[in-house]
C-alpha cells in the first residue's frame, strides 16, 4: 500500500483515472443520458490525468514496492496516452451515433484501456507489463466489435482477440522464461543479471519470445495480418485509438523492461529487430500504395511506422528511445488527425471511406482539407511538421548505431510512402468532386482535430527542446 | 516405491491417456470431457510439486468454470452439424513440428537442470513459493499494484462481455 | 508433506469406486429384458423426435462467462483469507484496504451486470 504522501502524489494518474473509471460506471448505471455525460467526464479525467503527468515530469520515483515508476518517460508517455485518449474522445461525441454504437460503455472501456497503457509505460515488474497489457487488449477486443450490428465490426473483434491471445501466449512464454532464467521478473534484477546471463539460451529465448508478442502489438511486419481488418472494420475513431494508443503502449512495454538490456555496446538482437524494421517498412508503404480504402490505407502506413519505431531499438543506445519517445508523441497526435478527419467525413453505415470521397475535398470543406494535407505531409515525413523530426531522431540514432544502411532503407521507404500521403492532397486539392455527400458538422470533432493539428505543429516548431527533456531522463 | 513416486506415476499415466484419447476422439463433447480429466490430473502433479495454490486454481478455474465456457461453446455451435469442416492440408505435419519443439525445450531444460545448476539452486525456496500462504504474502504485500489492476481487468471483461452480449440495439 | 492429502487421495478414490460400483452393480444385479420401446429415448411418452444434440440458447453462454469471471475473484479471495491475520497483524489495515478496493471494483461491475439486466431471462 502507500507509504508515504509522496508515493500517493506519484500515483495520483492512476488514481484519478480508476476512480475516474468507478464514477463512469455508476453514471452509465443510474443515468438515462449517460451517452451524453460521458465523453465530456471522461475528457475531464483524461485532461487531469494526462496534465498531472506532465506538471511532475521532472519528479522521479519507484513506488508501490518497485513496482511501478513515475516521472520521466513514463510520464510522458502518461501525457501522451491520456491525450490521444481524451482527443478520441471527443472525436466520439458525434461520431459514435453515425457509427451506430450510442452507448456509455464505449467511455467507460476507453478509460479502462487506459490504465492499462499506464501500467505498462510506468512497470518496473513483467507482472506489472503483463497486467496492463491484458487490461488494454480485453477493453480493446470489446472495443473493436462495439457493433453487434455490423458484420466487420465482429470479424474485427474476432480477429483482435483471437491474434491478440495469440501475441499474450508468446509474451506470458517469453515472461516464463526469463523468469526461470533470471529468478525474478523484476526488471532491474532481470538487466542487472544480464551481462551473466547474455549466453544462456532460455533468456535469450525468453526476451525472443516477449519480443514477438510485442511485435504483433506493435503491428510490425510478419505479425501484422490483423491490422488492416481490424482498423477497418471497427469504429474509425477507435482504429484511431488502436494505431496510436494501442501501439504507443505496446513500445512504452519494451522501452519500460527492455531499454537498459539494449543500452550495451552491441546487442544481440539487432538483428531480429532490424530485419522486421525493414520488412514492415518496405510492406507498409508499398501496400499502402494500392490500397483504395482509407483506413486500410493507414493501417498500412501505421504498420510502416512501426518499421521506422523498431529503428531506434535496433539501434539499441540512447539517441534510439529518445527518438522513438518523440515519434511516438508526433505519431500519436498526426495519426489521431488523419483518423479523426476520416470520421469526420464518413457518412452513415462506413459510406465515404474509399479514396475518390476525398476528391474535390478542398471546395466543399477548405478548412477540413487543409487540416488533412498537414497531417498528411506530417505522416510522410516533410519538414517542418513533427513527422519529420520523429523520422529525423531516430534515422540520426541509427547511424550513431553504426547501422547506417538501416536509416537508408528508411530513407528510401519514407521516400516511396510520400506517394500515397500527397496523392490524397492531390485528390483534395485538384480533382473534382464525383459524389455530392455533404459532411455533418461536428464541433467536437473539429475542436479534436484542430488541437491535434497545433500540438503537431507545436512538435515541429520545438523539437528540441521536447528531444533534450527526454533525453534528459535517459542520462 | 515411495507414495509420492506412485501418485506421481497414476497422475502421468492418466494425463497422457486422457490426453491422446483427448485429440483423438470425433465427438466434441467427448474430447471436452477428456479435457477435464486430463487438468484434473494435472491438478495432482501440481500438488505432487507442492505448488497447491495452482493445484486448487486448476481445480476450480480451468476443471471447472473454463471447461463449463468450453462445454457451453460446443452445446451452442454443435461443430457436427456444421459441415463446412475443411481439412488444412499440412495441419498435421505443423502440429508434430510445434510438438517437437516444446519437447525438445522442455528435454533442454530438464536436462540441463542437473543438481547444482542455475535452474534449481534454490529448490527449497521454490517449494516453498507455491503454498498458498507464500502466494498470500507476496500478493498482498509485494504485489498490490498488479493485484489492483487485475480488479479492473475483470471489470473490463464484465463490462465488455454484457455491452456485446445484452446490449439492445435501437 | 503429501501425507497431508492422503484423506484428500482416499476421498477421490472413494468417489471413483463408488461411482463404477453403483453403475455396474444395476448392470450386474438387475434382470435385463430390453424391448424397442424401453431403449428409446424417454420423451414424455411422445415420439422421440429429432437429434437429442440441439443447440443451447446464447443466454447460457453470457452467465458462464460472467461465472468466470466472479470464479477469478472467489481465488483472489481464497490466499489473502487464509494469510489476512498474520499480515493483519504485520502490516495493518492496508491489507485489509487492498482487498476492500478489488472487490468494490468487481462488485461494482456486478451491480453494473445486474442494473443491465445481464441476469435476466428474458
Amino acid at each position: 500500500m502507500l507509504y508515504s504522501i509522496e508515493e500517493f502524489y506519484s500515483i495520483l494518474p492512476f488514481i484519478i483515472l480508476s476512480t475516474g473509471i468507478l464514477i463512469s460506471v455508476l453514471i452509465e448505471m443510474y443515468s438515462s443520458k449517460s451517452e451524453k455525460i460521458l465523453p465530456w467526464f471522461s475528457i475531464i479525467i483524461f485532461s487531469a490525468a494526462g496534465f498531472y503527468s506532465l506538471l511532475t515530469v521532472n519528479s522521479m520515483s519507484v513506488i508501490m514496492q518497485g513496482m511501478l515508476q513515475t516521472g520521466g518517460i513514463p510520464n510522458i508517455f502518461h501525457f501522451v496516452f491520456n491525450f490521444g485518449a481524451a482527443i478520441t474522445c471527443l472525436l466520439s461525441v458525434d461520431y459514435i451515433k453515425k457509427y451506430g454504437a450510442f452507448f456509455g460503455e464505449y467511455y467507460i472501456l476507453i478509460q479502462i484501456s487506459v490504465l492499462g497503457m499506464m501500467c505498462m509505460a510506468g512497470a518496473k515488474d513483467l507482472f506489472m507489463i503483463f497486467i496492463g497489457l491484458e487490461v488494454m487488449s480485453v477493453s480493446f477486443y470489446a472495443l473493436a466489435g462495439m457493433n453487434r450490428k455490423r458484420l466487420n465490426a465482429n470479424e474485427a473483434s474476432l480477429k483482435y482477440f483471437l491474434l491478440g491471445a495469440f501475441a499474450t501466449g508468446f509474451v506470458v512464454y517469453g515472461i516464463a522464461l526469463i523468469y526461470g532464467a533470471a529468478h525474478s521478473t523484476s526488471i532491474d534484477v532481470i538487466t542487472a543479471s544480464f551481462p551473466a546471463m547474455s549466453g544462456n539460451v532460455i533468456f535469450l529465448a525468453g526476451v525472443l519470445l516477449f519480443l514477438i508478442g510485442f511485435s504483433f502489438k506493435i503491428a510490425a511486419f510478419p505479425f501484422h495480418m490483423w491490422v488492416p481488418d481490424v482498423y477497418q472494420g471497427s469504429a474509425t475513431t477507435i482504429a484511431g485509438l488502436f494505431s496510436t494508443g494501442g501501439k504507443a503502449a505496446a513500445f512504452s512495454a519494451i522501452i519500460a523492461s527492455l531499454a537498459p538490456l539494449f543500452a550495451g555496446s552491441v546487442h544481440v538482437f539487432m538483428p531480429y529487430l532490424a530485419v522486421i524494421s525493414v520488412l514492415s517498412m518496405l510492406f507498409g508503404s508499398i501496400v499502402a500504395i494500392s490500397q483504395n480504402n482509407i483506413k486500410r490505407m493507414l493501417a498500412y502506413s501505421s504498420i510502416a511506422h512501426a518499421g521506422y519505431m523498431i529503428i531506434g531499438l535496433a539501434a539499441g543506445n540512447h539517441a534510439g528511445i529518445a527518438g522513438i519517445v518523440f515519434y511516438l508523441t508526433a505519431y500519436t497526435f498526426m495519426n489521431l488527425g488523419a483518423f479523426g478527419i476520416v470520421s469526420l467525413i464518413e457518412g452513415n453505415g462506413e459510406t465515404n471511406l474509399d479514396l475518390n470521397s476525398y476528391a474535390g475535398l478542398s471546395e466543399k470543406n477548405p478548412m477540413l482539407a487543409l487540416l488533412l494535407s498537414v497531417f498528411m505531409f506530417a505522416l510522410a515525413g516533410l519538414p517542418p511538421f513533427a513527422g519529420f523530426f520523429g523520422k529525423y531522431y531516430v534515422f540520426i540514432s541509427a547511424v550513431k548505431g553504426n547501422i547506417t544502411w538501416l536509416a537508408i532503407v528508411g530513407v528510401i521507404s519514407s521516400a516511396i510512402s510520400v506517394y500515397f500521403y500527397i496523392r490524397i492532397v492531390v485528390l483534395m486539392y485538384f480533382r473534382d468532386s464525383q459524389s455530392g455527400f455533404t459532411i455533418k458538422n461536428s464541433s467536437a470533432g473539429m475542436l479534436a482535430v484542430i488541437i491535434s493539428f497545433m500540438l503537431v505543429i507545436l512538435l515541429g516548431i520545438i523539437p528540441g527542446s521536447v528531444i533534450n527533456l527526454i533525453s534528459s531522463f535517459l542520462n | 516405491m515411495s507414495l509420492e513416486l506412485f501418485l506421481f506415476l497414476v497422475f502421468a499415466a492418466v494425463a497422457a491417456v486422457s490426453g491422446i484419447l483427448m485429440i483423438t476422439r470425433s465427438e466434441v463433447v467427448m474430447a471436452a470431457l477428456f479435457l477435464i480429466l486430463n487438468l484434473a490430473s494435472l491438478a495432482g502433479l501440481y500438488l505432487l510439486l507442492n505448488a497447491q495454490f495452482i493445484a486448487v486454481v486448476q481445480v476450480i478455474v480451468y476443471a471447472g468454470a473454463i471447461m463449463v465456457l468450453f462445454l457451453f461453446v460446443i452445446m451452442l455451435l454443435r461443430p457436427e452439424h456444421e459441415k463446412i469442416v475443411t481439412k488444412i492440408s499440412g495441419i498435421r505435419t505443423f502440429a508434430f513440428i510445434i510438438a517437437a519443439l516444446v519437447f525438445v525445450q522442455l528435454a533442454y531444460v530438464i536436462l540441463k537442470s542437473h543438481p547444482g545448476s542455475a535452474l534449481n539452486s534454490d529448490v527449497t525456496a521454490s517449494v516453498n513459493a507455491g503454498t498458498v500462504e507464500s502466494i498470500g504474502t507476496e500478493l498482498y504485500t509485494n504485489y498490490i499494484l498488479p493485484f489492483e489492476a487485475a480488479g479492473f481487468l475483470l471489470l473490463a471483461a464484465t463490462i465488455g462481455a454484457v455491452v456485446l452480449a445484452k446490449r439492445k440495439f435501437e | 508433506m503429501i501425507e497431508q492429502y492422503i484423506p484428500v487421495f482416499l476421498v477421490i478414490a472413494f468417489a471413483i469406486v463408488f461411482a463404477v460400483l453403483v453403475v455396474f452393480s444395476s448392470k450386474l444385479l438387475g434382470p435385463q429384458r430390453p424391448t424397442p420401446e424401453k431403449l428409446s429415448t424417454y420423451e414424455s411418452g411422445m415420439k422421440p423426435v429429432g437429434s437429442t444434440h440441439e443447440r443451447v440458447s446464447v443466454k447460457y453462454y453470457l452467465v458462464a462467462m460472467l461465472f468466470i469471471i466472479f470464479d477469478l475473484e472467489v481465488i483472489f479471495v481464497y490466499p489473502w483469507a487464509v494469510k489476512f491475520r498474520i499480515l493483519y497483524n504485520e502490516i495493518g489495515t492496508s491489507v485489509f484496504v487492498s482487498m476492500l478496493i478489488f472487490l468494490i471494483v468487481l462488485e461494482l461491475g456486478y451491480l453494473y451486470v445486474y442494473k443491465k439486466g445481464g441476469f435476466k431471462w428474458e
